[in-house]
């Protein structure tokens, strides 16, 4: 077999991934994903290997639950077919990996720089110059906006051409928030800098990301998790998405000048993250999770408490949002705007909530479930229109089902045991991966150790590095004036793709 | 209409009456008190992720703590977190946590250039630049601004364009991607400029005080008015702050 199966959270040889020529590795996995919408690329990644790149290419399959992994060796002085020219979902990896090693594809549709992060491989090219696609015509108009944005929210570059009021075309530039931190994880060698460096990955995805963390160092370090610590982290994995799926509603309701909507919900999102406080001092989570160890417990206590906010603030929310979704003048700016289409959902290889806006039916939760998932019986949410109508609903819906998820998960709160097992050493020459779904999306962490068990790679995937091709998608041929709700009805991060 | 008047009924008054003696609930990780009690120090000091605790006399950079808590999990006779969010100043050694202290972290009326103190009492616009926050102090930002915080009854609002900013909130370590943006930016804002860094990583940079992908010279060229530490800030911590700066 020219390909390893492995699942969620696995720790394998990296020996055992086998190295293929690459023509032989191209035509693996494109043939694993044409016309298999049940499976995705997770990630692909390279890295050195002495003097070449070693590319790492993960195929989920969501039916099967497994993951398909194989790897090339590459070098900058050849030329590659680029996977892209067959199929879209690739263009973001092989951006990357141009960007990063300088590896030469032949023909890839749009080989732009991805973040310019510090070790790019061409630093003749910086973020001022990016080379934005334009169109010379009388008609038509560029509209600049950013980095910096007119509200309180992370740098990128929005460059629209337009028709008039009407976008034609969008290009989003980013790389505006790359702080190095995949490097820093090879850098910094202790154990709590490496959870600090994963909480600040996407402070809006403090637990999605800590726990893929987790996830990832615990299976490296063969370390056998008690139940107590898979609870908090699904709990605390449901909190996050009630408390940023409520934020967002009010945010969706801010664009489209109703008030009263982003008042209630924005103080609705205020017990939940207040409760995450309650329950390890922070109020984004920042803290709760680490490897190895349950830093706080999830007490009886703290479940009735739950219940309690839970059910005030479901009171509220539901009104909130029977009143909101009979208001003509709400539905008439979310029916019909921003749509995506379910073929470009599936082409770009969109994850999480963007898939599932259009019948992709795409869930860590069910597909590859970590943590306790399996025992929820979860049943993804799936609208059918691609548009901020469709985004909308699926936040007002997973709130709901999360809140039973937690209802259910605090009948039976594990006992906490007294004995600490600690974490144990890394295992030497290995390869893991971890998937997450966070409330975005499929969040995925792969690392790679080398003979003394230090890691080598760190590689992060936030949902956004898929997504954010989809909204650019999503406005063309939308109004200029609706640029704001559609952003916010994807609400994607910024430090979470530039890392 | 009736709907909505039922709506607002239920929610019965949200926001909190006075920010100032506010409590906050559950744990809260803010201002450390450290005891004289005799610990291995070399230990202490090598848990820290950010070398924010120093040895002899032991001291907590508030400016460089991530308020883990790490540090008062494995010693927690000698170091202890106090739900006290008061922790905005306006000089960096003043974020300096020494052991024994146990005042609050004061703002030095005497050290707020004068420009600032005669001038913002009733109104303090601001604007934000984001360079390399992780979006939690952004997070934080706006809930300074929701109905329960509601820093707008002060008039401090944040504003979409520098030109009617006073001031310039960054948040982030600053990366060097955004190291022009944010000067532009701040060339942009009329005097007297009040430079306000929010959270760890605008500070001292925090985890990522010496990444290659951070240039924070913007902040060896101008005075800081305002530093309001945290992981991320807590709006109270904030609202705070702010209206300490502008003496009121
Ligand atoms: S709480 Fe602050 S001082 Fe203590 S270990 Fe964490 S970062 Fe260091």
């Amino acid at each position: 077999m020219n390909y390893t199966i492995i699942h969620n959270n696995q720790t394998i040889d990296i020996a055992t991934i086998p190295q293929l020529e690459y023509d032989v590795f191209f035509d693996l996995n494109s043939n694993f994903i044409l016309d298999h919408s049940e499976r995705h690329c997770v990630n692909y990644f390279g890295y050195k290997v002495e003097n070449d790149i070693k590319l790492i290419c993960c195929i989920a399959d969501d039916d099967t639950h497994e993951i398909f992994v194989s790897s090339c060796l590459v070098n900058n002085t050849n030329d590659y077919h680029s996977f892209s020219a067959k199929l879209l979902c690739f263009e973001k990896f092989e951006r990357e990996i141009h960007e990063n090693f300088g590896i030469k594809y032949l023909n890839h549709p749009w080989l732009k720089p991805v973040r310019y992060a510090f070790n790019r491989f061409d630093k003749t090219k910086t973020i001022a110059n990016y080379p934005f696609f334009s169109i010379d015509s009388e008609e038509l108009h560029e509209v600049g906006v950013g980095p910096i944005h007119a509200g309180i929210i992370e740098p990128g570059h929005f460059r629209f051409i337009c028709n008039g009021e009407q976008i034609l075309h969008l290009e989003i530039q980013l790389g505006y928030q790359h702080r190095g931190i995949e490097d820093l994880f090879l850098k910094k060698k202790k154990l709590l800098q490496r959870s600090t460096l994963a909480e600040n990955i996407a402070g809006d995805t403090t637990v999605g990301h800590t726990t893929a963390f987790a996830n990832i160092t615990e299976s490296l370090c063969g370390f056998q998790k008690p139940r107590e610590i898979e609870f908090g982290r699904t709990i605390a994995l449901e909190l996050e998405r009630i408390a940023v799926h409520t934020g967002d509603l009010s945010g969706i309701c801010t664009d489209i000048a109703y008030q009263l909507g982003s008042s209630v919900f924005g103080r609705l999102r205020t017990p939940i993250i207040n409760f995450l406080q309650e329950w390890c001092g922070n109020r984004l989570g920042k803290g709760l999770i680490r490897p190895g160890v349950n830093q706080f417990p999830f007490t009886p206590e703290l479940a009735k408490r739950i219940i309690e906010i839970l059910d005030s603030f479901e009171h509220d929310f539901v009104e909130m949002n029977k009143e909101l979704f009979k208001l003509p003048s709400a539905l008439s700016r979310f029916e019909r705007t921003g749509v995506v289409s379910k073929e470009d959902i599936l082409n770009i290889g969109a994850v999480g909530m963007v898939a599932r806006m259009n019948y992709l039916n795409r869930d860590i939760r069910v597909s590859h479930p970590n943590s306790i998932y399996s025992e929820l019986n979860h049943e993804p949410i799936i609208k059918h229109h691609g548009d901020v109508y469709s985004r909308v609903q699926i936040r007002r819906q997973e709130v709901i089902q999360s809140i039973k998820h937690i209802r259910k998960l605090v009948e039976n709160v594990p006992e906490i045991s007294k004995e600490k097992v600690g974490l144990g050493k890394p295992k030497t020459n290995s390869f893991t991966i971890s998937l997450v779904e966070g409330w975005r999306g499929e969040i995925c962490h792969c690392a790679i150790t080398d003979s003394n068990g230090e890691l080598v790679i760190y590689k992060i995937k936030d949902p956004s590095f898929h997504n954010w091709l989809a909204l650019a998608l999503a406005v063309r041929n939308n109004e200029i004036s609706d640029f704001p709700i559609n952003n916010k009805s994807f609400n994607l991060s910024y430090c979470g793709h530039d890392l | 209409m009736l709907d909505n008047l039922k709506i607002l009924y239920h929610q019965g008054k949200q926001f909190i009456p006075n920010v100032q003696t506010a409590k906050v609930p559950g744990i809260f990780r803010g201002r450390p008190i450290i005891s004289s009690e005799k610990v291995n120090e070399v230990e202490l000091v090598e848990i820290c992720p950010t070398n924010a605790i120093t040895a002899n006399p032991l001291a907590i950079d508030l400016g460089k703590c991530t308020f883990c808590g790490e540090c008062a999990k494995c010693f927690p006779n000698k170091i202890q977190f106090t739900t006290d969010y008061k922790l905005a100043t306006n000089l960096r050694e003043n974020l300096i946590v020494k052991e024994g202290d146990q005042n609050a972290i004061q703002i030095n009326q005497d050290k707020i250039r004068n420009e600032i103190k005669n001038f913002f009492g009733n109104s303090l616009k601001l604007r934000q630049v984001c360079a390399g926050g992780d979006n939690s102090c952004e997070w934080e930002l706006n809930a300074a601004n929701n109905v329960q915080f509601d820093m707008g009854r002060f008039g401090i609002e944040f504003v979409a364009s520098p030109r009617h900013a006073d001031g310039i909130v960054i948040t982030g370590p600053i990366t060097e991607n955004m190291a022009e943006p944010l000067q532009i930016c701040y060339d942009a804002i009329p005097n007297p400029k009040i430079i306000v860094l929010a959270s760890t990583d605008a500070i001292s940079g925090g985890i990522f005080e010496n990444s290659p992908a951070v240039d924070r010279s913007f902040l060896n060229k101008y005075p800081i008015d305002l530093y309001l530490p945290g992981n991320p800030v807590h709006p109270l911590t904030i609202i705070n702050g702010l209206l300490g700066l502008t003496k009121r």
